[in-house]
């Protein structure tokens, strides 16, 4: 079916609903395809908004339930917008596969679909501003925030959250997270170095500097930040450096007709989503010079993203809280030890089986890229499993 | 020759190249290897890791079946890592046509000291219950069995005690190689066991690439119990031009699936092509009804290196004094690497070949 569009955009969250408005409301034929349920993305999941709204009314066709697998989306449209978002960075430490120790976005998409926290014991640990919109969400559902624990210095976030007047949208979203938090005990310098338990977690070892303590729980929700999705960009042919995308003015790629947006250029939160998502949208349908009136934006959102990146950089202890015996690879059972002195991916892989299980490197990948500055190279198909039938099919 | 240069430098350290340096060292010799990528690269950690006695002809028997002994004894020592798993070969008949070539190979195999089972329809679904029903028959191969080639590699090159050297070599001659980086490497004879990429290096060796598709699933242990092959197989592993697809599945000690086998001629591009997938995937459902549910999680290609006459090419290489060959091993090199180390050794060595050697030199490909 080639042509059936003009533009084809995956992922249906802000930057992909952002960018299939404009170019729809531009006379275009959008097709959005996202493999959730619902459209809305990790942030806006199964919320009705403004955007969301607006999609409904733009002529824009939504096919959800529906992972892109391979380069075949080209031939879906003229022009392509990966909108594909970014997933939870996970580190490991010793315990961090026992049951009970979930990703802080991992416990924050359990509790939207209905998983019960109330009486519940809850540590929330790692990094990045997920983790406070995390425990306010699981206190809101009846849960005892035991602790919200953020590994980047405290002058380190002081000095961004001063910095937010300049962001004034994100000040109104902070005052609102801090009131949520309640009274739950938030500290800044501080880590997990392990969790414990006998069959799943019962309690978590947490580093404050020197201080060392036992903190009980029932759930370690447990996130480093945020990684751009950049596998079918790859998998594309466009260039990525330092993990994201690179785009032009634009939000064009190194790859003709395919355009990029979102996360998956950089981690930035979902405002620079948006923007990013109008841009693409207008200039794909055409329009250059209302795309141009929003680069102004674009800029201080890209800014706050920056300034993101900065205050919450993970520190060097937490990428050294593994111990040799400790899983690395979950899919197939590679260990730390295993993997510390490979020279890079491709031997990792053919010695150890590092990365060649279902999850084809995406959680373990990006754990080897943080760790040992190595990671897979280009993917293969299918980027999620398919049904040997569905991947065949036309 | 430089003070301290080695007696043998193998360029290219797949399974071929490996088992070379294993058996070279064992000979006395002293080898060094240079590899581009990882050991086990190329080939190696495309294929399927099929370790199958093969009747195409009467050299390929004698080079399998040899290599399979060396196989047994190799094994045994080797770690987990290479994932050995005595599954068997089952050649799957669809028809009466078909169960005659079964009962051919039968008396082919009885022959030659191989031990086979003949099975009808009924025996078939019994010993392979995902087959789908109507199929006629098939024979089982129990010697066979099935490996994960690079860490086997691995093993030979550790255990040989052979110096892996890093680099890409862009030039050799008999006593030479020049890396990318400008590096010059002297030796004795140099061994070029670069696979399907062996006639860029040399120019005139009759080597051709042939690519094939891969497709694996998630675990579904249980699924398959042997090596699934169709009984057409044979024809279109030896076909000479063009493209072919047929139903090759095999069980991994994981307990995922490996579906094979295309092969497209003189293409060398690394690329995924779906249309050949698709008729893979289709071929397998007429075999396995079953295999359409199953999730596949990784599609990838490989390069084998074909020859005119599908013969190795091992021996010494007519048109350059120093240089020999250990390439030219089509689909079948993982099976007959070890014999390939060994009839090598012999010939360098002066030693009484192991097989006669006549149908692998390569001078039998060079006329005039
Ligand atoms: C786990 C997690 C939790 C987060 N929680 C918060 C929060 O509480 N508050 C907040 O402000 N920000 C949060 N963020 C950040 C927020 O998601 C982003 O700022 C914003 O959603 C980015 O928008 P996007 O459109 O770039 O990506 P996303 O919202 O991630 O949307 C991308 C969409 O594309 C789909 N997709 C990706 N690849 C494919 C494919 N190959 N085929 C089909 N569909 C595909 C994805 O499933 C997803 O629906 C969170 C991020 C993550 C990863
Ligand atoms: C799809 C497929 C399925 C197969 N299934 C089976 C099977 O089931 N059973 C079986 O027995 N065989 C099978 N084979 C065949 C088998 O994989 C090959 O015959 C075997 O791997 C060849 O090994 P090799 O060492 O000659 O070449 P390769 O494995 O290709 O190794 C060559 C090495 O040389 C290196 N190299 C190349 N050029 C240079 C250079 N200029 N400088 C430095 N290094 C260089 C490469 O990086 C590589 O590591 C299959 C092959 C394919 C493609």
């Amino acid at each position: 079916m080639s042509g059936g569009s003009d533009v084809v955009v995956v992922g249906a969250g802000p930057a992909g609903l952002a960018a299939a408005c404009q170019a729809a409301e531009s006379g275009a034929r959008v097709l959005v395809m996202d493999d959730n349920a619902a459209a809305g993305g990790q942030v806006w999941r199964g919320e009705q908004g403004e955007w969301q709204e607006r999609f409904a009314r733009s002529g824009a066709a939504l096919e959800t339930g529906r992972a892109v697998i391979d380069e075949r989306v080209r031939e879906r449209g003229r022009t392509v917008v990966l909108a594909t978002g970014a997933r939870e960075l996970f580190l490991p430490f010793p315990g961090w596969t026992l049951p009970g120790v979930v990703g802080a976005g991992g416990l924050q998409a359990l509790i939207k679909s209905g998983y019960d926290v109330a009486g519940k014991r809850v540590v929330v640990a790692g990094s990045g501003p997920l983790l406070y919109a995390v425990a306010a969400l699981a206190r809101e559902k009846g849960a005892s925030v035991m602790l919200v624990a953020e590994q980047a210095p405290g002058a380190a976030v002081a000095g961004f959250v001063r910095g937010l007047w300049r962001h004034p949208e994100k000040l109104a979203q902070g005052v609102g997270l801090a009131m949520a938090l309640g009274g739950v005990e938030a500290v800044r310098g501080c880590w997990v170095e392990e969790a414990m338990g006998r069959g799943r977690v019962e309690g978590v070892k947490m580093r404050c500097g020197r201080r060392v303590w036992e903190e009980s729980c029932d759930v370690l929700a447990a996130g480093f930040g945020l990684t751009p999705n950049t596998e079918l960009a790859e998998m594309l042919g466009c260039h990525v450096r330092a993990g994201a995308v690179e785009t032009g003015d634009w939000q064009q790629t190194s790859v003709e007709g395919v355009y990029a947006a979102g996360e998956v250029t950089g981690i930035g939160g979902v405002e620079k989503s948006v923007v990013e998502g109008e841009i693409a949208g207008l200039a794909a349908a055409g329009r250059r010079a209302e795309a141009e009136r929003l680069f102004g934006r674009r800029a201080q959102w890209r800014r706050f993203g920056e300034e993101l990146g900065r205050a919450f950089a993970l520190r060097e202890e937490v990428k050294r809280l593994a111990r040799g015996e400790t899983v690395l690879c979950r899919c197939e059972d590679v260990t730390v030890g295993q993997l510390r002195d490979r020279a890079g991916w491709r031997e990792a892989k053919l010695r150890t089986r590092c990365g060649m299980g279902a999850c084809q490197g995406r959680v373990c990948g990006a754990i080897t890229r943080t760790l040992f500055g190595w990671g897979p190279s280009k993917p293969r198909p299918p980027l999620y499993p398919t049904r040997f039938e569905d991947l065949f099919s036309d | 020759m430089t003070a301290g240069a080695p007696d043998v430098l193998i360029v290219g350290a797949g399974a071929v190249g490996a088992a070379c340096a294993w058996e070279l060292s064992r000979g006395g010799l002293r080898v060094s290897m240079v590899e581009e990528d990882v050991v086990g690269s190329g080939a190696t950690a495309a294929g399927m890791g099929h370790l199958v006695a093969l009747d195409g002809s009467e050299h390929e028997f004698a080079l399998s079946r040899f290599s399979q002994g060396l196989w047994a004894e190799l094994l045994p020592q080797m770690p987990r890592e290479v994932e050995h798993l005595q599954c068997g070969t089952l050649w799957v008949a669809a028809d009466d046509e078909e169960m005659s070539e079964v009962r051919r190979k039968h008396g082919y195999y009885g022959a030659h000291g191989v031990s086979s089972e003949m099975l009808d329809a009924k025996q078939l679904a019994a010993a392979e219950p995902e087959l789908r029903v109507g199929l006629a028959g098939g024979l089982v191969v129990p010697g066979d069995s099935v490996i994960y080639a690079p860490a086997a590699a691995q093993w030979l090159v550790e255990r040989s005690g052979a110096a892996v050297i890093r680099g890409r070599v862009e030039r050799l001659n008999g006593r030479t190689a020049w890396l990318g980086d400008g590096t010059r490497l002297e030796a004795g004879i140099v061994v070029n066991a670069t696979g399907a990429r062996a006639a860029k290096l040399t120019a005139g060796v009759p080597v051709t690439p042939r690519k094939g598709h891969l497709a694996i699933t998630d675990r579904y242990p249980g699924f398959l119990r042997h090596q699934l092959i169709e009984l057409g197989y044979m024809k279109s592993a030896h076909a000479g031009g063009g493209e072919s697809v047929a139903f090759n599945a095999q069980p991994r000690k994981t307990g995922q699936v490996l579906l094979g086998s295309s092969r497209q001629h003189g293409v060398e591009d690394a690329g995924v092509d779906r249309m050949i997938l698709s008729r893979m995937m289709k071929r397998a459902v007429e075999y396995l009804p079953g295999i359409g549910e199953l999730q596949v999680i990784r599609c990838w290609t490989g390069c084998r290196a074909a020859t005119p006459d599908g013969a190795p090419l091992i021996g010494p290489w007519p048109g350059e004094d120093g240089l020999w060959l250990a390439t030219g091993h089509e689909g079948l090199g993982i099976t007959t690497a070890p014999g390939t180390g060994r009839l090598l050794a012999d010939l360098i060595l002066g030693r009484t070949p192991c097989l006669p050697a006549g149908p692998y030199l390569p001078a039998r490909l060079c006329h005039g």
